[in-house]
């Protein structure tokens, strides 16, 4: 089985001509068609996961492109060439996409019903599937660069997909333009080590760097290049802002990005050329020191936001900020591990969302985006259980509930793994938003599942922005004792049915439960040598450590409780305290400006003073060197012009002259010879 | 005792054509410069004619057909230049060739 491995991106191709050419007409078909090919995927990586699992290892490779021999290379002649590689590593990952992709397509077909861009949807949405396999299975840099640029451009065209709102189209090309920043900086590394080693192969790079054929230096300073690729797409600390706005899209494809597909390439990329990284201690602190700061910082904004998809993202930022931190401190194991956890629970969590989206969509007729908006929601638990409780199992899991969740396994490794190494600094950040995670998850699911309906009031939160927080509190208590005839928008508000999503949205969700809480068992330390990071690395995970995992546990349930005591029992009021920490506050809100200091310096200086200066260059030297050339033909042809007098005999005189020419040069060729 | 030799032909042939190339492009007559025209195609007949009777060839007589050829062709020349002479002179009253300079810039 193994060795057809590369047949898994293959369906999902398959669907997406299909879609493309033949079923676009037939709107139902095409879902149908695009869970077809994601399903043959997941059937066939299955039987390739045992096989991995069983000891098997397979690469094959074809000369794509013959080189010449590189210069003072020595050696073999370089050449690039196309191939798949499985592995323990892909083997994880072809699991994960397959499924989570199945999962989530399936999903899709509830969600997107009824959208006018029905069949575009699902072939997208199957080319996104295809580009993030072919990114794990590649095995070399190339092939996994072409695509990793597939992703880079299915992620552009499903965030884009409601291309006709201006914030979608936006939001779609901040995403293509930020992550290609990173990429810019990969494909220089790449270019760069195919200088030095003549090949991209992982396995033979591996082996040179075994050998010992580079330096600490240049190991560094791919590594770096290449992490630049990474924190694009896996959206780290200075290129973060994209994730928030990627929300922009269909909230499946959320749940597809910030799973398995478009952000975890990141981690996946960092984890593929971790011997690079090894053999670079450099870049291997900058990993760990921009995980770290993107931990607390995406954290700390996921605090205060207000969209039920934004706290998600802001929470994704900040999970990925820790495989990068653990990827950092050398526990590639770990990172791995809870990626893999963490693909399960945080679809799930942006599966939930959508269901309580689509639940409240009537509330975007008052006024768009209102359905997201975590004021407007609350008592949904009796109106959506399945709902409810399965964002819970996955709001436990991401806040690293003790013991029976999968996301405190991996989480407590990661932070072993920190605590292990001695990174104190990095182990107590991580601890701290840890504690973080699990308020700012549980504030979002008591504000949408808990207390009174607030999605039948009228508007509130009016003029404060900076102040949302606090308007929160009051649209709680005061609002619904309000007599509600006064507020116009309360007709509008009467007729809102919440009901429970069909079957084809709630099954997904269910199905997500299961993985969401047992996947963690398979690396906890009840696993023993058998587990994850044995299987991942061949060694033993990090031996248990009980005070690290005592305050992790302090940690997830301090956060809850303080959820629960703020938004759940409400004997604590949150206006009080984000008034307390008032200037904190704004800053969190609004997203430590980043945005705003792009916007403003980046791209006001930075990228409109670039175009200026083009333009300039375009007027002055490209214009010029074309007019520049109409002159200089017009004036040449002025003077020119002079030799056609007209008459005859000037002609007659010339055509004597070429033939005295002609002749003697004839006479002067007979002399010299 | 004078003797005619290859030379001396070659010398006809060379002062005829250099009359009849000084006159072509130096009279003003446009009938004038058709005459030197056939100057220099008689300077030329005379050569091959001089070349044919004695320069050893397969093909003795090659110049002479030649030479009869051109003096075919350039009878046909004559007659297609005079028309056109006798059509420019109905439209411009004049046949001296400076004054046809309409193809000047």
């Amino acid at each position: 089985m193994i060795e057809y491995a590369w047949l898994i991106p293959v369906f999902p191709f398959a669907a997406f001509v299909l879609i493309s050419f033949v079923f676009r007409p037939w709107k139902q078909f095409s879902g149908y068609v695009a869970v077809a090919g994601i399903l043959a995927s997941f059937l066939l990586a299955v039987p390739v996961f045992q096989q991995v699992l069983g000891g098997a290892h397979f690469e094959k490779a074809l000369t794509w492109l013959p080189l010449a021999a590189l210069p003072g290379g020595g050696g073999e002649a370089p050449a690039l060439q196309v191939g798949f590689l499985v592995d323990p590593l892909t083997a994880i990952m072809l699991i994960v996409v397959t499924a989570v992709s199945f999962v989530v397509i399936l999903y899709s077909q509830g969600y997107m019903h009824g959208d006018p861009g029905y069949s575009r949807y699902f072939a997208f949405i199957s080319l996104f599937c295809v580009s993030m396999l072919g990114l794990v299975l590649a095995n070399n840099l190339l092939v996994l660069y072409m695509f990793w640029e597939g992703v880079g451009l299915c992620s552009y065209l499903l965030i884009g997909f409601w291309y006709q709102k201006p914030s979608a189209a936006a939001a779609a090309k901040k995403a293509f333009i930020v992550t290609r920043l990173g990429d810019f900086g990969f494909l220089i590394g790449i270019l760069l080590l195919f200088s030095r080693a003549g090949t991209l192969d992982f396995t033979k790079i591996e082996g040179m760097i075994a050998h010992g054929q580079f330096d600490a230096g240049f190991m560094s300073l791919v590594g770096i290049l290449i992490f630049c690729g990474a924190v694009g797409k896996s959206a780290q600390f200075p290129l973060h802002v994209w994730l928030p706005d990627a929300m922009e899209g269909p909230t499946p494809v959320s749940a597809l990005i910030h799973a398995a597909t478009m952000v975890a390439a990141g981690v996946y990329l960092v984890a593929r050329t971790f011997p690079i990284f090894e053999a670079g201690p450099t870049a291997l602190t900058v990993v760990m020191v921009i995980g770290t700061i993107t931990v607390i910082l995406a954290a700390s904004m996921a605090l205060v936001s207000n969209d039920i998809k934004r706290v998600m993202a802001f929470s994704t930022v900040s999970q990925l900020g820790y495989m990068m931190l653990a990827l950092g401190v050398g526990a590639q194991g770990a990172a791995m591990f809870h990626l893999f956890n963490h693909a399960f629970f945080k679809a799930l969590l942006f599966l939930t969302a959508g269901s309580v989206i689509h639940a409240l969509h009537q509330l975007d007729e008052i006024e768009p985006g209102r359905s997201q908006d975590l004021r407007y929601m609350g008592g949904l638990f009796k109106h959506m259980k399945i709902t409810a409780i399965t964002m819970l199992i996955a709001a436990l899991s991401l806040s690293g509930f003790p013991l029976i969740t999968s996301g405190f396994w991996s989480k407590d490794e990661i932070l072993a793994a920190a605590f292990a190494k001695g990174e104190y600094l990095v182990w107590a950040i991580g601890l701290f938003t840890a504690f973080l995670t699990a308020f700012y998850m549980f504030r979002a699911w008591f504000l949408a599942f808990w207390g009174e309906p607030r999605w039948d009031a009228g508007r509130v939160g009016d003029g404060e922005s900076g102040r949302i927080g606090a308007s929160e509190l009051r649209t709680q208590n005061s609002e619904p004792a309000r007599s509600p005839v006064h507020t116009p928008q309360r007709s509008h508000g009467h007729g809102i049915h919440v009901h429970e999503s069909p079957w084809v949205m709630t099954i997904p969700l269910m199905a997500l439960a299961v993985p969401s809480i047992l996947s963690g068992f398979w690396g906890s330390p009840l696993a023993g040598s058998g587990g994850f990071v044995g299987f991942l690395e061949g060694s033993e995970a990090e031996p248990l450590n009980l005070t690290v995992m005592g305050l992790s546990i302090v940690a997830a349930l301090g956060g809850i409780y303080l959820a629960w005591l703020m938004y759940g029992a409400k004997t604590l009021s949150p206006q009080k305290i984000s008034a307390a920490f008032g200037p904190m506050y704004n800053i969190l809100y609004h997203k430590y400006w980043f945005d705003e200091l792009y916007n403003g310096v980046i791209v006001q200086y930075g990228v409109l003073g670039t175009a200026a200066l083009m333009k300039l260059f375009d007027t002055i030297v490209i214009d010029g060197a074309v007019n520049g050339v109409g002159k200089v033909t017009r004036s040449a042809g002025a003077v020119l012009r002079q030799v056609q007098t007209g008459r005859l005999q000037n002609y007659g005189w010339a055509m004597y002259a070429g033939a005295v020419v002609i002749a003697l040069a004839a006479i002067a060729g007979q002399f010299g010879r | 005792m004078f003797a005619l030799t290859l030379n001396h032909f070659l010398l006809l042939g060379a002062l005829l054509f250099s009359i009849g190339l000084f006159g072509a492009l130096s009279r003003r007559n446009a009938v004038a410069i058709l005459m030197s025209i056939e100057l220099m195609f008689n300077g030329v007949n005379v050569t091959l004619v001089g070349l044919s009777r004695y320069v050893a060839s397969a093909n003795p007589l090659l110049g002479q057909i030649f030479a009869i050829f051109i003096i075919t062709v350039a009878a046909a020349e004559a007659a297609v230049g005079l028309a056109i002479i006798i059509a420019i002179y109905r439209d411009r009253k004049t046949i001296e060739v400076p004054d046809f300079d309409l193809m000047k810039w």
